[in-house]
């Protein structure tokens, strides 16, 4: 595979929530509002090129029986790192994702990753990989997050939007439900049918 | 009668895909045939009941603030537990690699149509997250731990084996191409969500 694909896959055909359906816990626990949406795609990004890089310069030594446990060490140390920058710099929205911040450990995409591509690829092709990962993920977070703060709470980046339009005046009404973790769900449904009627391809028989 | 309040509760209402939408991945990706989401179920059930009580003791006599007074009353005052995270991925991590050993030893049909989620099962949300409810909740004994795991475990095995049964028969329905497989998924689960909402605000 080229290494351009490596970067450019994961946004249209082998997007990791809409083809690989990995990592949709965190995309339906953080997206009722932009900012912490935005924050959590970057802290997964960093964390997900950085172990791939890291678990493909050891492939060669990690013993097939153990390398559970030895992916969950990096994995968490690259966790605790970002916890702890995110606390030194934004504390405000570390606060806001706390358990989030926690929860990368356990997201499947970091994991799917190592165990798929790290482990028998060399180490600049997992790096590229990594990253295009972590950026297919944060694209659908952001775009969760922008519909559901917009139509959910009127606002955007805690600017309010709507109230600004003037719409409320004119009898618009937030929909309660975007909020709710169960419209995420329906959302990502919605976006797998637009995504898949654009490439045929990947349809299901 | 308190085992059974907390074994209906966890079961039904903090079922942990319907209420909590945890261990969301693999429940999407293997719930195609009852059998092997079946699999999967009391896999991750059986790993739910192994590492909660464990992560309990640990919780309790190592990690928890002062905990480590039987050792000696000069640790009274040690807090342990910003290393509780680490630990509890340590010990679910050792686990499912002793399940997944077992699994490929006795059953290779299982082990090839779980593939990659098998090893998966130690960052599944809901195994993590049963060891941090089980802190936050702070229940009182080893028992109370137990029961709840179990209930947690056999909640989210309804959930999936739900799911798969719907799929399986979804496939004589007549769904737009492209929202077929993944797609009608999410939306379905949605929907259950919604009405497992209704559980809400129980109290037993």
């Amino acid at each position: 595979m080229k290494n351009t694909d490596l970067i450019k896959l994961p946004f249209s055909k082998n997007n990791p929530i809409l083809v690989q359906v990995l990592g949709v816990c965190s995309c339906l626990a953080v997206t009722a509002q932009l900012k912490p949406a935005v924050v959590m795609a970057v802290s997964v990004t960093v964390v997900v090129a950085l172990s791939n890089l890291i678990i493909s310069l050891m492939r060669g030594t990690i013993p097939p029986r153990i390398r559970i446990i030895v992916q969950l060490v990096v994995v968490s140390t690259l966790v605790v790192l970002v916890d702890q920058v995110l606390k030194a710099y934004m504390y405000d929205v570390s606060k806001q994702l706390s358990v989030f911040v926690g929860l990368i450990i356990t997201n499947c995409i970091v994991m799917g990753r190592l165990e798929a591509f790290a482990m028998v690829q060399k180490p600049w092709p997992s790096l590229l990989d990594g990253l295009g990962n972590g950026l297919g993920y944060s694209v659908i977070l952001i775009v969760l997050g922008f519909v559901r703060e917009l139509f959910g709470s009127g606002t955007l980046w805690g600017y309010p939007v709507m109230e600004k339009l003037g719409l409320y005046n004119i009898g618009y009404e937030n929909n309660g439900l975007m909020i709710m973790p169960p419209m995420a769900l329906i959302l990502v449904g919605l976006i797998i049918w637009w995504h898949r009627s654009r490439n045929k391809d990947l349809v299901e028989q | 009668m308190e085992y059974i309040n907390i074994f209906i509760k966890s079961i039904f209402v903090d079922n942990m895909i319907f209420a909590f939408f945890l261990g969301m991945c693999s429940y999407l990706a293997v719930s195609k045939t009852v059998k092997t989401s079946a699999g999967l179920g009391i896999a991750v059930t059986f790993v739910l009941l192994i590492t909660v009580p464990i992560n309990f003791l640990l919780n309790r006599y190592f990690l928890a603030p002062g905990a480590m007074a039987w050792i000696s009353p000069s640790l009274a005052d040690v807090d342990l537990s910003f290393l509780s995270l680490i630990m509890f991925i340590a010990v679910i991590a050792a686990i499912v690699q002793m399940v997944e050993m077992v699994v490929e030893k006795f059953s290779p049909s299982l082990y090839n149509s779980l593939g990659i989620f098998l090893p998966l099962i130690a960052v599944n949300c809901a195994v993590m997250s049963g060891s941090l409810f089980m802190q936050e909740r702070g229940y009182q004994n080893i028992g109370e731990a137990t029961v709840f795991a179990l209930g947690s475990g056999i909640g989210w095995f309804l959930a999936i084996v739900a799911i798969a049964a719907i799929r399986e028969k979804l496939r004589y329905s007549h769904i737009p191409p492209a929202l077929r497989g993944v797609g009608i998924t999410f939306i379905i689960t949605g929907l259950m969500g919604m009405a497992f909402m209704s559980f809400m605000g129980f109290k037993l």
